[in-house]
């Protein structure tokens, strides 16, 4: 054999070698997958918040604790580095595109919660070089953190902050860990999910669930008849930075 | 040939150092791992097949349960069951060190589940380590600042 | 051919072993990292790439203006060029391998990196980069070597490589525009969100890449036999002062935009960058620096007896190649993250392991540069004896 048919065989092999993983999985595949019975589901999740009903108990932090514990979120001392999946801010910083000196006013040191905002068209998802972010059917911006390379492109597409980065193990950080929920590893992003994990076994987020004035509304957007349409048709609400063209499906109603 | 005197040492040390692993490891026995499995109950799918295609197996669950929504696994047999390593599996196989970790530190493998899925045995987790390579560059182990819970006002105006 | 990079003097093996020693400790400080995580650095969840990302930028432009002396050859038959080009392609090659580098050591989840090529997304614009930097390192690599190899033997470069010279043209204006789309298409970023960041990239890459090749060529010349010829310094300071000036004018265009149409969003960015935004300036004495050794560098190169004179050409190089890092490199990471999505700003500093790891890729391209132009250099000394 010369050198060039060497070469060549050599590269056939490679090729087909790469095909051996695929043959493997096959042999698996021969199982039947389905979806969970029972589980809720929607054409398009999307959350109301009720901003004035929040205000009403102004030093409440119901929804932020059940959810950071239920997902094992750490406590990250440096501010710099915390990771967070829902927190509170000032109007100022939530909407900045909507700069008004008298609203400033009004609405000093009245938090406005902050979550992902699953977007219709997310950024994250597009600039993402493995699909480890990725949009689910029912309008979830998922994250598969099996995936994730943490290039932290999607930190710097989203609009919203709403990405962490795991810049260190956050398992010391976690005090007391939530152990039906996996924890994060170092070098991966992360973020809300709007509780897929419930939604499976038919439940509502935990921050719906655990707030006591009712004011997270959590349902299809593109059902006429769910709580949340009727709500939003009803009332005046915003989104954030509505004008990217991102399609928030958070909304405050004000 | 030209240049015999090192091209022959050469080719020697090459050989002892690519068979490295076979001498060192002459005569010497280790025993073959004895993961324990659970008492009652059945996995799955059959011993043999686990015991081969595990992993295969893990993977396909996890992209249809993450990616796809596909939540309940049939088995070749019929039974079904919820996709889920930290609250499925280890629902049976409850100690990962004592299952997991027999085998694969037989055949020196590191899959890294349990960077993020919680083995049934652990209850709190450990303090970050400091290391020399760490202190080498003058790196604190531990992140400090002030605690989020605190305020929900930024770092810095 | 390789056996000429094994032979050479005291100086040369002296340098290759402190570049060797900057590459070991370089090395020492990625094991920390990859020890303790990306928190080793200065980075945060509102400036989430850093000093990595800004010698990647900037170092994709060193890598595309290779082309500057490779179009003007194999286009246009400008025969003075003719010697030079296989310089260009190595300084390619040692630039792109430190922008793979760079990424290498950006990511979080370094031994997934080939996630990459096992789930292609073709929605993304790191996927094409990945595509585009790769295949320009092919490109200079073949272009390069059978060139030199050619010369080596006494004859023409071969000609089954032209189709691929010719491609390597176009590609490098791609692996730049690549990199531009990587900022340019972020909603939200009003700093990056410029249709002018691809030309601007382009622009303050033509003049910063052919400046590091004059001054190493004109180093090649002082520790070799080997001699450049006075046309070709001549035409590459041309290349490289037109190269600047647009680089200033469309750094103008994006003053003039932000500015007249006193969106804040646009200025906030250039105003934390030049003057300070809230009590916050930890980069307006760098863009100063940047722009006025820029400017500089300008206005020595558009005189005539300044650009001729060897020293002074020389000296604005030198600056121009600063000014320009400190200009795309952090100044445009910079600029794009702060202020933040809330409207509020983080500061960043690289941390000293952070800066030992950029050394040690740094170190790592030169001794590759090193190399590869300690080869050319003997091939040609060789033709000439």
């Amino acid at each position: 054999m010369d050198r060039r048919k060497f070469l060549k065989l050599a590269g056939l092999s490679v090729t087909l070698a790469g095909g051996v993983p695929g043959f493997l999985n096959r042999e698996v595949k021969a199982r039947a997958y389905t979806p969970p019975p029972g589980a809720l589901t929607a054409r398009r999740w999307g959350m109301a918040i009720d901003v004035k009903k929040c205000w009403e108990e102004p030093n409440c932090n119901e929804c932020i604790k059940a959810c950071h514990h239920l997902h094992n979120v750490p406590d990250i001392p440096d501010k710099k580095r915390e990771v967070k999946w829902i927190w509170k801010d000032e109007f100022e910083h939530v909407f900045p595109d909507k700069p008004n000196e008298f609203n400033n006013i009004i609405f000093t040191h009245k938090p406005f919660l902050l979550l992902c905002n699953h977007c219709e068209h997310p950024p994250c998802v597009r600039v993402c070089p493995t699909q480890a972010t990725f949009k689910r059917e029912d309008g979830i911006v998922m994250m598969d953190y099996h995936r994730c390379i943490g290039c932290r492109f999607c930190m710097a597409a989203c609009p919203f902050g709403a990405r962490s980065f795991n810049w260190v193990d956050p398992r010391p950080y976690i005090k007391d860990p939530n152990p039906k929920f996996p924890t994060r590893m170092k070098g991966v992003v992360e973020k809300c999910l709007f509780c897929y994990e419930r939604l499976e076994k038919g439940k509502m987020p935990a921050c719906v669930e655990a707030c006591k004035k009712k004011a997270l509304i959590f349902g299809d957007l593109e059902d006429e008849h769910s709580e949340i349409v009727q709500v939003l048709k009803s009332r005046f609400s915003i989104r954030r930075k509505s004008e990217l063209g991102t399609g928030p499906s958070v909304f405050y109603l004000l | 040939m030209y240049n015999s005197d090192k091209v022959i040492p050469g080719i020697i040390i090459f050989v002892l150092f690519v068979t490295f692993p076979i001498w060192w490891n002459h005569g010497k026995s280790v025993a073959a791992p004895e993961p324990e499995l659970p008492k009652k109950g059945r996995c799955v799918e059959s011993k043999e097949y686990m015991r081969s295609h595990h992993m295969q197996l893990l993977n396909v669950w996890r992209n249809e349960a993450i990616r796809q929504g596909m939540r309940i696994y049939t088995s070749s047999d019929g039974a079904r069951f919820w996709i889920s390593l930290q609250n499925e599996c280890m629902k049976c196989h409850n100690n990962k060190s004592k299952f997991c970790d027999r085998c694969h530190q037989f055949a020196a493998v590191e899959p890294y589940c349990w960077n993020c899925h919680i083995p049934p045995e652990t209850k709190k987790f450990k303090a970050p380590k400091a290391s020399r390579l760490l202190k080498l560059f003058g790196v604190p182990p531990v992140l400090h600042g002030s605690s989020q819970a605190e305020s929900y006002g930024h770092a810095e105006h | 051919m390789f056996e000429k990079a094994l032979v050479g003097s005291r100086k040369y093996w002296l340098w290759l072993a402190f570049l060797a020693l900057l590459i070991f400790i370089g090395f020492l400080a990625f094991l920390a990292q990859l020890q303790y995580g990306l928190g080793i650095t200065g980075m945060n969840r509102d400036v989430s790439w850093g000093f990595y990302v800004a010698q990647f930028t900037f170092l994709v432009g060193v890598a595309a203006s290779g082309v500057m002396v490779v179009l003007p050859y194999y286009l246009h038959n400008h025969k003075v060029f003719g010697p030079v080009t296989v310089f260009g392609e190595f300084l390619a090659i040692a630039a792109v391998i430190m922008c793979l580098l760079f990424i290498i050591v950006d990511i979080g989840q370094t031994h997934r990196l080939f996630n990459v090529l096992l789930h292609p997304t073709p929605h993304s614009m790191l996927f094409y980069d990945m595509i585009v930097l790769n295949g320009y390192l092919a490109l200079n690599v073949i272009c390069g070597w059978a060139a030199l190899h050619g010369e080596y033997k006494g004859t023409k470069y071969p000609k089954w490589v032209v189709p691929f010279i010719y491609l390597s043209i176009p590609w490098a204006f791609s692996i730049h525009t690549v990199t531009a789309f990587l900022y340019a298409g972020l909603p939200g970023r009003h700093f990056w969100l410029t249709a002018i960041m691809a030309p601007r990239f382009l622009a303050s890459a033509f003049c910063s890449g052919p400046a590091l090749l004059l001054i190493a060529l004109l180093i090649a010349q002082k520790v070799s036999r080997f001699r450049v010829e006075p046309k070709a310094i001549d035409t590459l300071s041309k290349i490289i002062t037109y190269a600047l000036l647009t680089n200033i004018f469309f750094f103008g265009c994006e003053l003039f935009t932000a500015f007249y149409s006193n969106i804040p969003g646009h200025k906030a960015s250039l105003i934390y960058l030049f003057k300070g935004l809230e009590g916050h300036q930890e980069w307006v004495i760098f863009m100063w620096t940047a722009w006025l050794l820029m400017l500089g560098a300008a206005l020595m190169l558009v005189i005539p007896p300044l650009r001729k004179n060897i020293n002074t050409l020389v000296l604005a190089c030198v600056m121009l190649f600063i000014g320009a890092w400190i200009d795309k490199g952090i100044g445009l990471l910079m600029g794009g993250f702060t202020p933040t999505p809330f409207e509020t700003i983080t500061p960043y500093r690289p941390t000293v392991p952070e800066l030992l790891i950029s050394l040690g890729i740094w170190a790592a391209g030169f001794f590759i540069m090193t190399v590869l132009f300690k080869i050319a250099v003997s091939v040609k000394e060789a033709r000439a004896a």
